[in-house]
């Protein structure tokens, strides 16, 4: 999960990193009384989860409240690449003598952590000249210690106060399950003071059993009504933009199967895939009932391509659970809303598609290949396009 | 031969009495992996069907001389499971639980490096040789022994192939997982591939995230001599969304499947657009 930069404040501030005065503001009235609140001049800063904000006009200087409230109105609402900006960041402006780079990160080749420090800070650090960027792994059980923090700000010509940021940026990091955390820039000010001006933070999805205060900071993201609904069914759901349902087991049969989709939709008008849902192992009635609610009620899927490999559940189980949830969906009725394209190969692949056939539900077709269940899919979504 | 896994392993499972540590256990042994013993905590002296079960890691090793671990415990106790087995110099530790915390993995994994083991995962369907041993939770009857040898970030890719493969069988099927940090590279198993004398040639299944295949790509060009097919999946992912798996996300321009099927390419192997044309091209391979 990644952070918004106020929430990425917020972690730094608890974990003993100097940040500046702030507060976040949903409306150009909350922006006001926040600028009135920290006094003097102000930063208003769109809260997005991309790059290129300041270039795109998210970030504009204040120094009243009216000009903050001007500022926030105009931010506010902005398109910044595919993000709405909801909400903005109001802190206090400093007076900068310098800009550093640091971060750490996990770095998934060595299989460890990572830090990265440079003293051209405030640019985007993959366009820094590489010899301005010091690399160094982490030990993970050593860590960064005192005197690791001064000797790599000493080899990125970084001054000695930034090291304490550092080894606080190393207990941030390990206590709360970061795999990114970054200040750029870390400001040097004219009072002598170090401070982190912008942060990103990466937290690891998979630590959240251990951590429950963490449950907030997602809730402050608006997902996907559609990506919601799975994630309490426990379904792996991501919406994408095309109008084949793709529903399949495995992630990386699921993704195969959106590639395969897309490829076979280039002789049907560019048809693509609608959604990538990934059933895992079992394919229950429940399971699949869901499954298929799911991506049926996206109004964009005019077709639904069911690809199962039957390993460890056998085709015959996962074709019943199919037929189950076909009744479960239409009440014992007619068709479902778009037509279904099954394909199930392994483990009595032939006798789960026998069932299918015998059943013969309108709007529901099976396919001996993967290439020929998405050709079908493809073909389908394309006639039934309203 | 084989790689990793033989005849001869002697696999303990940690976790035997869950749900799917019972249940694939004795899929194991149905499939006739000599499975040795178990491990659960404040279970010693119980068994599972035959098969006795110990306290611990190491009590298990020097009462039945095991020389794999399969981990199937829950997320939260994994760390402390994996780290136990390589603490008792358990050569060969495959680690299927989903969902561990990645700091856990890269601690597990350094501690593993430094005791000189392996670990396979986590968040990976294990490793076959068919006909020999099962380690995981591969479907043993997808495919006979044969002369292929295979490695993939996804379980159930590594069925299909080995399923539209199944008449040529394989040497061992490794299922490396798909968390960002994991304990064995496809690297690691395309050396062991190169040097196994029964292995005739690889098909190397990637996805998207991380540099692993570019890497992979690039020890094919300097160090393996047997021919190499590759598949890469999620052409059509959308950038910064994880796709099921946890490592499967593109960052920015980085770790995007057309840049791992280029560099594949420019080492030499041939990329399959589907799995169906992965095995093809393999097919024509052998065929030539």
């Amino acid at each position: 999960m990644d952070l918004f930069e106020h929430q990425a404040h917020d972690l730094f501030a608890l974990h003993d990193i100097p940040t500046g005065r702030r507060r976040v503001a949903l409306t150009p009235a909350e922006a006001a009384a926040a600028a009135a609140a920290i006094g003097g001049k102000v930063v208003i800063k769109a809260q997005v989860k991309t790059g290129g904000r300041g270039k795109a006009g998210g970030v504009r200087l204040a120094s009243s409240p009216d000009e903050a409230a001007h500022a926030a109105e105009r931010i506010l609402g902005m398109d910044i690449h595919g993000h709405t900006v909801h909400s903005v960041l109001v802190t206090d402006a400093s007076e900068i003598v310098a800009e550093y780079y640091v971060a750490l990160l996990l770095d998934r080749a060595a299989g460890g952590f990572l830090a990265l420090l440079s003293g051209a800070g405030g640019m985007d650090i993959e366009s820094a000249p590489p010899e301005l960027l010091v690399r160094a792994p982490l030990d993970i059980d050593g860590g960064l210690t005192d005197g690791l923090a001064l000797s790599l700000c000493a080899d990125a010509g970084l001054p000695s106060e930034v090291a304490p940021v550092l080894t606080a940026l190393w207990r941030l990091l390990r206590a709360e399950d970061a795999t990114l955390v970054e200040i750029n820039p870390l400001a040097l000010l004219a009072d002598g003071t170090i401070r982190a001006l912008d942060g990103k933070i990466t937290l690891d999805d998979n630590a959240s059993f251990r951590h429950p205060q963490h449950a907030g900071l997602a809730a402050a993201a608006p997902a996907d009504p559609r990506e919601a609904a799975a994630a309490r069914k426990h379904l792996n759901y991501v919406k994408l933009d095309g109008s084949v349902g793709v529903i399949g087991n495995g992630a990386g049969l699921v993704m195969s199967t959106l590639d395969v989709v897309a490829a076979a939709g280039e002789a049907h008008g560019g048809v693509t895939p609608a959604n990538f849902l990934d059933i895992g192992g079992g394919a229950s009635a429940r399971v699949m009932a869901d499954s298929l609610e799911i991506v049926l009620a996206d109004p964009d899927v005019t077709a639904v391509l069911v690809n199962v490999f039957g390993g460890i559940t056998a085709c015959d189980a996962v074709a019943d659970g199919i037929l189950q949830a076909y009744w479960q969906l239409t009440d014992g009725g007619g068709p479902l809303r778009a037509p279904l394209i099954v394909r199930m190969d392994g483990n009595n692949a032939e006798k789960g598609r026998r069932m299918l056939v015998a059943a013969a539900l309108p709007g529901v077709l099976t396919a001996e290949t993967m290439d020929g269940a998405a050709t079908l899919a493809a073909a389908m979504a394309r006639q039934e396009a309203p | 031969m084989a790689i990793f896994l033989t005849e001869h392993s002697r696999i303990l499972v940690q976790g035997i009495t869950g749900t799917e540590g019972a249940r694939h256990t004795r899929r194991m042994v149905a499939a006739g992996s000599t499975v040795v013993a178990g491990v659960v905590p404040n279970r010693d002296g119980q068994r599972l069907d035959d098969i006795p079960i110990f306290g611990d890691v190491a009590s298990a090793v020097a009462a039945t001389g095991a020389d794999v671990s399969v981990v199937f415990v829950p997320p939260r106790f994994a760390k402390a499971a994996v780290l136990e087995a390589v603490d008792a110099s358990v050569p060969l530790t495959v680690v299927v639980t989903e969902g561990i915390p990645v700091h856990d993995s890269v601690e597990f994994v350094a501690r593993a490096r430094a005791a000189g083991v392996r670990i396979i995962g986590p968040n990976c369907p294990g490793l076959i040789s068919p006909g020999q041993s099962n380690a995981g939770i591969i479907p043993a009857d997808i495919a006979k022994r044969g002369r292929i040898g295979l490695v993939s970030k996804s379980g159930t890719l590594t069925y299909q192939l080995m399923h539209e493969l199944r008449d040529f069988g394989f040497t061992s099927c490794v299922g490396i997982g798909g968390d960002p940090v994991a304990g064995t590279s496809h690297i690691d198993c395309l050396a062991a591939f190169e040097a196994d004398p029964e292995t005739d040639a690889i098909v190397l299944i990637g996805e998207i995230g991380g540099d692993a295949e570019e890497r992979a790509a690039a020890f094919v060009r300097d160090h393996v001599t047997k021919p190499v097919v590759g598949y890469v999946a999620g052409f059509t992912a959308p950038p910064g969304r994880t796709m099921g798996h946890a490592g499967a996300i593109v960052s920015g321009s980085s770790g995007t499947a057309a840049a791992k099927k280029s560099a594949l390419e420019a080492a030499g192997v041939a990329v399959g657009t589907t799995p169906t044309e992965t095995a093809q091209l393999m097919r024509d391979l052998l065929a030539s």
